[in-house]
């Protein structure tokens, strides 16, 4: 059971970057990637880590997806919806295609460690992975809270309209 | 399920993350292929961190909680970029990264 589940979200989560980078129309690209990003947060659940499989479908599916929609919407250009490639994208292929090549020999000439979990094991309960995010990484927690804020506030500033030239 | 199978798997979505952001010329299209590389490298993480769990220093959730700083990044990455996306295309009328060349000499 395990292993269809691993092999059908894999495949779809790669069929759907696949879709993402190859589609001409900008909208598709976006649903593309929402697919995608799904099927990600499936084999999060795969393996047991049920919490970051509901953070990516929120943060995600959720928000994440909703802003590109919104960009695409407010960006729309003579082309639009249908976009043309770089000219140069069968170099893109070709540096896309060796790094693949590199990772795999990488990951398969020296494999981690495995302490295999069998699937029965409970997966670490929601209130440890709080602890732990509380206190072994509080200060990295307030800084991402930082970051975040100094983002969202230096985003509303770029894109607002600059009525102060007038 | 072995490590080694995940770690494929976001393999080929970093490589396939890669792929579009060199190769699309619309910058939202490149803002998404690198939320695809992102989400390989947090399929390595918590792969690793459910798979090597009591390994060392390892506690089980350093993977996970490393993974969700990245999806905090991504998404201030997201809003970031997208305003600036926005206020390029509002000056220049395009967002199509080759007709850009404001910083190239």
């Amino acid at each position: 059971m395990s292993w269809f589940l691993f092999i059908l979200l894999s495949v779809v989560s790669l069929g759907g970057g696949l879709g993402v980078v190859v589609t001409r129309n900008v909208v598709h690209a976006a649903l593309f990637l929402l697919v995608s990003l799904v099927a990600v947060a499936g084999l999060y659940l795969v393996l047991l880590a049920e919490f970051l499989a509901l953070v990516q479908v929120l943060i995600y599916g959720g928000a994440i997806i909703i802003v590109l929609l919104f960009a695409i919407m407010l960006t729309r250009s003579a082309e639009y919806p249908r976009i043309n490639d770089n000219r140069q994208w069968p170099l893109a292929a070709v540096a896309a295609l060796g790094l693949l090549g590199v990772l795999m020999a990488a990951f398969m000439a020296r494999p981690l460690p495995d302490m295999v979990r069998e699937t029965h094991v409970q997966s670490p309960a929601f209130a440890d992975l709080g602890n732990s995010l509380f206190t072994r990484w509080a200060i990295p927690f307030e800084v991402a809270s930082l970051v975040l804020l100094v983002a969202l506030v230096g985003a509303i500033i770029i894109a607002r309209d600059s009525g102060e030239e007038e | 399920m072995p490590l080694l199978y995940f770690q494929l798997v976001s393999a080929g979505l970093f490589a396939i993350g890669l792929y579009g952001v060199l190769a699309r010329r619309s910058s939202v299209l490149i803002v998404m292929s690198i939320e695809l590389m992102l989400n390989a490298v947090n399929i390595n993480l918590i792969a690793a961190a459910s798979h090597m769990e009591g390994l060392g220093k390892f506690n089980g959730f350093d993977g996970q909680i490393i993974a969700i700083f990245v999806i905090t990044v991504a998404a201030a990455e997201v809003g970031l970029g997208l305003a600036i996306i926005l206020r390029m295309y509002r000056q220049r009328g395009t967002v199509n990264v080759d007709e850009i060349d404001l910083m190239k000499w």
